[in-house]
């Protein structure tokens, strides 16, 4: 029987706007499967979103859901999420979004380890305003606004969260869907910040100007060079040059969570 | 039982004020003058069950409290000039998505880094226009540290029922000056919460313009489930571009605030029902221009003080009053001439406007207001 | 007393001479239940650099609160009397550490000196209750509040262990003060 999707949709907000081939739809649908297998409450759940093609997310599912300003998810829901503990709260957005504009914001939440889950979809391009480079665009890719080749170098989301202090760190692609609604299930289930990079395809904007011929190319790309970390651990360093690992990556369970801290907090302020 | 009292400075009286008015959530990032409001509250606020917390920069402080708001919770920011600065991104977002929020600006010189510890009051234009786009603004002003405290209160008060952040500016001067507070006590000031759907969980719009110009909001985690976009919404909360409702939506946001001046609106008046001249200040300039007319009727000449506490909605209706009635109109302001335009705009013409103004990080003193009104005469 | 008695103590940033005002203003409007307003100004710097913290005192609602002409001044530097201690009014007073002003302003005021950060290093024995000895000394001075308000406002501010030394200093500050004008 066909998974039944539209009980996590919001009637009449479909079709999305994303250009076919995009896979932004295939992480939704591996957002909803997750939320399904962990039980949640839509009521008692937000989802937050910044600006950008995967920060429309939230406007599709039926949920509380919060579309704020570029950059700004994670700060949005540092403040739903301390002011009401117990809701569950999912972030979702692109690489430019998260890592560029909102690049203190996003290392600030890892640091601190409250407990959301941040679904970030690295298509290594800002697809929205028509395929200007971000932080994770490829050096010597082309962009619109790198007519030559980009010439800056990338950031490892993946890295990056696990530097700033998250405490579940997993990556997959667009390519495997099954292992996308896997890690956010591990992400929604880990008390502390959790990131799920989906490397992801933008075939507008991205593919096109960096020689792939369709979509199936990209997914493709993701799918070639996609290395389990288990297998990564039996290659060598020049095996290993262009791949990017996937599956989960860090994950700690010692570190204090930031609500659970901060209760801590009131107890000592109420002579507890 | 004798009232609590103690001496305060306008800063601690702001945190405690907030408190007062129900505020459980802050988050705000350091900055000079205004870092003591975070300070009390990062006591205080664990002690009633609420929620501080210090975010990476003045954006993300500003989201946080949306955030906040957003379950319920009445929600603080505190910050100066620089801060509101960046904060105007969301202040905007507050605006549109029509959030409910408090901003204290405690008001430095500038621009940029100008004198983080001397005294201004260049904010005031930007308390209104700070932030793109059309919408209507709330800034009050209070001019004494027992007034931040019923002003903070009345900011949670008017931002709850209008359902839009509202600024609390106040100089450095009366922001750090230390002067005897009386604590009222709890029902002596009116504390308004906001407004709960009338519709169940099903039938709830966040924007239904039906239920009057200021629809109900919904918490998160209450048992709704609803969307919230800083793009132009339908009634529903979803985006649309469709004009009709684009321009119903934003003209609603206006006239929720244009068509309740009256109720927003707090001024007072210092001898003017005879007065010649009007002082126009606000802040501890009033405090300045209060001596002035004292100082000047002792001189014989009929001067007499208007003090906006609400600065924006401007009080058109009144200042426009007294510049019929008065041969002349001083606004004394720490800056190089901001409120003036607004007072010259309601004098319409009907009497002298002149300004008094200084940014030298020194308050405006009575002398140098004195001496204007002479000259103006 | 007149209607408006303005107060200014002046002098290296971290002497306490903000906490010194603040005692003052409460004493005035806590204790004895007048009007007062603190205000201060310093610069960037926690420690050292000049720093000044004014105290209007009135029987009436105060309106401007900063001073306009200053009935009394303590300087305890160099710096901090070169930079503070103008605006005193005619026939006002001027309070200076005998051993840390050399240069006192001119002017058409009553100077006055005591060694403040000798007293406390030397007779109290602890350099940081030398804002309650100049406090003491100022009070004694100009009889701004009475003796009594003055203590005990020193007194609400000092945690327990402090309070015999604090009392001490702020005694013998008021009655040096009071000597120089007897």
């Amino acid at each position: 029987m066909a998974y039944d999707y539209e009980k996590s949709i919001r009637p009449g907000k479909l079709p999305h706007i994303w250009c076919p081939g995009c896979g932004h739809g295939i992480v939704m649908k591996g957002l909803i499967r997750a939320m399904d297998t962990c039980g949640l409450d839509r009521k008692n759940t937000a989802i937050v979103s910044g600006i950008g093609c995967a920060s429309r997310l939230p406007g599709y599912l039926d949920a509380c859901t919060l579309h704020t300003a570029h950059g700004r998810a994670a700060a949005f829901a540092t403040g739903v999420k301390m002011a009401k503990p117990e809701m569950t709260v999912i972030c979702c957005g692109g690489d430019g979004d998260g890592t560029a504009i909102g690049g203190n914001h996003f290392i600030h939440a890892c640091r601190r380890n409250i407990d959301m889950t941040y679904v970030l979809m690295n298509n290594f391009i800002y697809g929205m305003t028509g395929g200007q480079f971000s932080p994770c665009t490829p050096t010597g890719a082309k962009a619109s606004t790198t007519p030559y080749g980009n010439p800056d170098p990338i950031f490892d989301i993946s890295k990056l969260a696990i530097g700033a202090g998250a405490t579940f760190v997993a990556r997959t692609t667009a390519a495997h869907p099954r292992e996308i609604d896997k890690l956010i299930v591990q992400g929604i289930q880990h008390k502390g910040m959790s990131i799920i990079e989906v490397l992801d395809d933008c075939p507008t904007t991205y593919g096109r100007r960096n020689k792939f011929r369709s979509v199936v190319d990209m997914m493709k790309h993701l799918k070639a060079n996609a290395v389990p970390i288990k297998a990564a651990a039996k290659m060598t360093a020049e095996q290993l040059q262009g791949k990017f690992l996937t599956g989960v990556l860090f994950h700690d369970t010692e570190k204090p969570e930031y609500c659970a801290q901060y209760a801590e907090v009131i107890k000592k302020a109420q002579g507890a | 039982m004798a009232k609590k009292v103690a001496l305060l400075q306008g800063n601690q009286a702001c945190a405690a004020g907030a408190v007062y008015a129900g505020c459980k959530f802050f988050g705000g990032y350091p900055i000079t003058p205004s870092t003591e409001v975070a300070e009390e509250l990062s006591i205080s606020l664990p002690k009633v069950g609420g929620k501080f917390i210090q975010m990476e920069d003045e954006i993300g402080a500003m989201a946080s409290v949306i955030g906040a708001s957003l379950t319920g919770m009445k929600s603080l920011t505190a910050t100066s000039g620089p801060g509101v600065s960046l904060k105007q991104e969301l202040i905007g977002y507050a605006c549109i998505a029509e959030v409910p929020c408090v901003i204290i600006n405690v008001m430095r010189g500038g621009p940029s880094t100008g004198m983080p510890t001397g005294p201004g009051q260049s904010d005031v234009m930007q308390a209104m226009w700070g932030t793109h786009g059309d919408h209507a603004a709330i800034a009050l002003v209070p001019s004494s540290v027992q007034e931040i405290f019923s002003e903070t209160v009345r900011a949670f008060n008017l931002a709850e029922k209008y359902r839009m952040p509202v600024q609390v500016l106040f100089d450095e001067i009366v922001g750090h000056m230390r002067e005897r507070i009386v604590f009222p006590e709890p029902g002596e000031l009116e504390v308004i919460d906001r407004e709960a759907p009338t519709d169940g969980p099903d039938t709830y719009k966040p924007y239904d313009s039906t239920k009057g110009q200021i629809p109900p909001l919904a918490s998160f985690g209450s048992g709704y489930k609803f969307h919230v976009t800083g793009l132009n919404k339908a009634d529903d909360g979803f985006p649309t571009t469709k004009a009709s409702l684009v321009d119903a939506e934003e003209r609603r946001q206006v006239d929720k605030v244009m068509d309740n001046v009256a109720d927003i609106e707090s001024n007072e008046e210092y001898l003017t029902e005879d007065a010649e001249v009007v002082i126009w200040a606000f802040g501890s300039t009033a405090r300045s221009a209060r001596y002035a007319v004292n100082e000047l009727r002792k001189e014989g000449i009929k001067a007499g003080l208007f003090r906006p506490i609400t600065l924006w909605p401007f009080p058109t209706k009144r200042t426009a009053e007294l510049a019929v009635q008065c041969k002349a109109i001083v606004v004394a302001e720490m800056n190089l001439g901001q409120m003036i335009h607004e007072v010259e705009r309601a004098a319409k013409g009907n009497c002298v406007v002149a300004g008094e103004f200084r940014v030298d990080g020194e308050p405006i003193n009575p002398a140098q207001i004195m001496k204007k009104v002479k000259e103006v005469l | 007393m007149a209607e408006r008695y303005e107060l200014r103590f002046s002098g290296a940033g971290g002497q306490g001479l903000i906490t010194a005002g603040i005692i003052l203003a409460e004493a005035a409007s806590i204790i004895e239940g007048r009007s007062a307003v603190q205000s201060q100004s310093y610069g960037p710097e926690a420690r050292g650099g000049a720093s000044k913290s004014e105290v209007i005192i009135s029987d009436q609602p105060i309106d401007y609160p900063k001073a306009t002409i200053v009935d009394a001044c303590l300087a305890m530097t160099q710096e901090a009397a070169d930079k503070y201690a103008n605006g005193i009014k005619e026939g006002g007073l001027l309070l200076l550490d005998a051993d840390f002003v050399q240069r006192a302003p001119q002017g058409n005021f009553k100077v006055y000196r005591l060694p403040i950060m000798r007293m406390a290093k030397e007779d109290i024995g602890r350099e940081i209750v030398a804002n309650v000895v100049a406090l003491g000394a100022m009070i004694g001075l100009t009889g701004v509040v009475t003796k009594e308000a003055g203590e005990q406002a020193v007194l609400r501010k000092v945690p327990e262990a402090f309070k015999e030394l604090n009392k001490k200093a702020y005694n013998m500050g008021y009655e040096k003060g009071k000597e120089l004008i007897n």
